[in-house]
């Protein structure tokens, strides 16, 4: 995969020669020392988050009492708010802002657009409809519901999809896929206006769903999509070589023996299980998936071996920055899909502004 | 590109032969996009393709059928031959009213909103080479949200939006909002020169905020207020008189042939910029210009009826697909834009269940299955 990732021309390998001299390391070692370097400042800076999520809120607590909640809980105040309310809360920030990254950045390679956020295929329109019709059809008034009745709609409307997609002598193709998930998400957000339209019960939990939130009334049900969000990271880890290739068109990755409908498959089924559980739990926090990527790219270029496990730690970094800021800040009237954006858009229409953009 | 195919001033619509000699030439140029035929007065010229006439033809045949069908169809039926009656001037009193003073007029805006959209939509799409560019991804309906809900949540719970709020406060704000988020996408955009692909990323994020600004005021008033600016926000005609016609009709007509004229370098665009400028075209102008009347375009149909959902992805789509060309055909897409927006909001009114749905909720769920019927049906990779 490496011949095929970064070229080595006779200039360059001369250059390396002399560097290597020089440095004691090829320009390629260099790069991947580089890539390592940033890979563990960003694991650093995802501590730090979490840290910091865990510190701040209506009140700080100090680092001493955060070591006494974590490794010697007992009864008192801040292990509790720690124990029951913080430390879930922080967890499930880290685990959806992940998954939300990851899920952004392998769908835009996919469908080649930089405009897929990892609700394209459906699945956030998928799951606000199966919540919606858990309150208005099946009368579901408990969370743990709605979280199941999300996840189920998230995957079959991801399924069909990508089915839909598939149509064609070619199979699933960027432009296919792409289109596919935008006329099934609009399809199923009409529909979704209409019961919510029809029936206030829906409009009631909908209004507030649709926002996003890390903030529950209890933590317990979130625990269930855990396994398969790791299913998804291991999934989306996979295909990442893959997804190199098929960045070189889907004839030469034929001609590499590339198994473009297994990539392709496996591709989207990782974004359906990581979005999934992500919407499922927190609702539709879109935005971070659609910006990380873009984000990542710019540091790592177009290598998605990099860019995935970039793209999933800035991810996490930047929800648990927001929900921090939300919570200090605004004691959770702004809830987190707004806090981030409000945050992270001005940012990132800067980072479009002076940076050389690298192209999908 | 020869002399005759450059784009003109002169406004003689694309599809129109234009009367006088016609030194008309056929050019069979490889059987999948059909004959193609030029036709030149002086040095005025145009080219043809049969199928793409036949498709706006057929199109504008349907536009007429669906707001005839509109204007006569509902809980008061009333035949054909009494609406042309009362069109010509004549029929009874109530059969007037029913026609004149609700149903015409709701048609009229349904298919100039429609159209506008439909054609915003084909230039956004063809300038950022993406399918998925519509004027919601891009910011400029949420913008308008921004303003439109802002007036619905002020207003608040004291009763319906009456007075200069209603009449004017709704669509004057909407439109500014939308014409600020346009021309923040422009202004973000533009750095020597308009570049599609940084628009589409300005256009994320500009989205995102508006949209998110719209979600955190549908949650800060009451429950029956957030349900009133969602029916704004699904888009909906059920409000629409005589006092929008004019306003959105007077600027479809200076923007829409402007933006037809202007789209026909999007032809030339398609090739890249650099062949784009060797052929003569001043590249980053003519983006710049384009996008801003698809900005305009936008924002006055979603001031006059809020955002009518996905008729700005699914009529150039649709267009494409049944012209069979490479990129969204701008005239087909503004007709078909119109027919998509006239038969949603015709089933929204008779739709059985006692209470009608906005027109926005209809064009996905008519639109979408047809869009993938056309997409699953042409096997061929679609390009834009």
């Amino acid at each position: 995969m490496n011949i095929v990732n970064t070229p080595v021309t006779r200039a360059d390998s001369a250059r390396s020669r002399s560097a290597e001299r020089a440095a004691g390391l090829g320009p390629l070692a260099r790069r991947r020392r580089r890539r390592v370097l940033g890979l563990v400042a960003l694991a650093a800076a995802v501590l730090l988050a979490t840290l910091v999520s865990i510190a701040f809120g209506d009140r700080a607590i100090p680092l001493p009492a955060i070591w006494h909640a974590i490794f010697t809980p007992s009864d008192t105040e801040s292990d509790i708010i720690i124990g029951a309310l913080r430390m879930p809360r922080t967890l499930l920030g880290l685990g959806v802002g992940v998954a939300l990254g990851v899920a952004g950045a392998l769908l835009q390679g996919h469908t080649r657009n930089p405009l897929a956020d990892p609700g394209l295929l459906g699945v956030t329109q998928g799951a606000a409809f199966a919540v919606v019709l858990s309150i208005t059809v099946f009368g579901v008034s408990y969370v743990s519901g709605h979280v199941a009745f999300a996840f189920a709609g998230a995957l079959i409307a991801s399924a069909i999809v990508f089915a839909l997609g598939s149509i064609g002598s070619g199979g699933a193709t960027p432009v296919t896929l792409a289109l596919a998930g935008a006329t099934i998400s609009w399809l199923l957000l009409g529909l979704t206006s209409a019961m919510v339209l029809l029936d206030q019960r829906g409009m009631e939990v909908y209004r507030f769903w649709r926002i996003g939130s890390l903030a529950r009334d209890e933590y317990f049900s979130a625990a269930t999509v855990l396994p398969f969000l790791i299913i998804g990271l291991l999934l989306a880890l996979a295909n990442t070589p893959g997804l190199n290739t098929l960045a070189l068109g889907e004839d030469v990755a034929k001609g590499l023996g590339q198994r473009v409908r297994l990539t392709r498959f496996a591709g989207v089924g990782a974004v359906a299980l990581l979005t999934g559980s992500a919407v499922a739990v927190c609702g539709p926090i879109a935005f971070i998936g659609l910006v990380v990527p873009h984000i990542a790219r710019a540091i790592t270029g177009a290598d998605y071996r990099w860019l995935v496990p970039y793209a999933g730690l800035l991810g996490a970094v930047l929800l648990l920055v927001a929900d921090v800021l939300g919570r200090v800040i605004s004691a959770d009237t702004f809830e987190v899909g707004i806090m981030l954006t409000v945050l992270g858009a001005p940012v990132f229409i800067y980072l479009v502004r002076s940076t050389r953009l690298v192209r999908l | 590109m020869t002399e005759r195919e450059k784009p003109t001033a002169v406004g003689s619509s694309e599809h129109t032969p234009t009367e006088g000699a016609i030194r008309g030439v056929s050019c069979p140029e490889g059987g999948l996009h059909g004959t193609t035929v030029g036709v030149g007065v002086g040095v005025v010229g145009v080219r043809l393709r049969w199928r793409a006439l036949v498709v706006v033809g057929a199109s504008a045949a349907v536009l007429v059928l669906a707001v005839a069908a509109h204007v006569g169809l509902g809980s008061y039926h009333i035949s054909m031959l009494d609406v042309l009656r009362v069109l010509s001037g004549g029929g009874e009193e109530s059969q007037r009213g029913a026609v004149l003073d609700v149903r015409l007029p709701r048609a009229l805006v349904g298919a100039l909103v429609g159209a506008a959209l439909g054609l915003a939509g084909a230039v956004f799409q063809s300038i950022s080479r993406n399918p998925l560019a519509s004027p919601d991804v891009l910011g400029i309906t949420w913008g308008a949200g921004v303003g439109a809900v802002t007036v619905i949540v002020l207003a608040g719970t004291s009763g319906q939006i009456s007075g200069i709020a209603g009449a004017l406060g709704l669509p004057l704000a909407s439109l500014l909002g939308g014409i600020a988020a346009g021309l923040a996408l422009y202004g973000f955009s533009w750095r020597r020169g308009l570049d599609g692909y940084r628009m589409v990323l300005i256009g994320i994020g500009i989205a995102a905020v508006c949209a998110n600004l719209v979600f955190w005021l549908l949650t800060v008033g009451d429950v029956t207020v957030a349900a009133r600016a969602m029916t704004w926000l699904t888009g909906s005609l059920a409000a629409a008189g005589w006092s929008e016609v004019p306003a959105v009709a007077i600027a479809l007509l200076v923007l829409a042939p402007a933006t037809l004229l202007g789209a026909r370098v999007l032809g030339v665009l398609r090739f890249g910029d650099d062949t784009a400028r060797g052929l003569g075209v001043r590249v980053d102008r003519a983006r710049g210009l384009l996008v801003l009347l698809a900005v305009l375009l936008a924002s006055v149909a979603t001031a006059a009826a809020g955002p009518i959902a996905f008729v700005a992805l699914a009529a150039p789509q649709i267009a494409l697909r049944l012209c069979g060309v490479a990129g969204p055909p701008v005239v087909a897409s503004t007709v078909l834009g119109g027919v998509l927006t006239v038969l949603a909001d015709l089933v929204a009114r008779i739709a059985p269940g006692g209470v009608e749905l906005p027109v926005g909720v209809l064009t996905a769920v008519l639109g979408a299955p047809y869009l993938m019927y056309l997409l699953v049906r042409s096997r061929r990779e679609a390009r834009v």
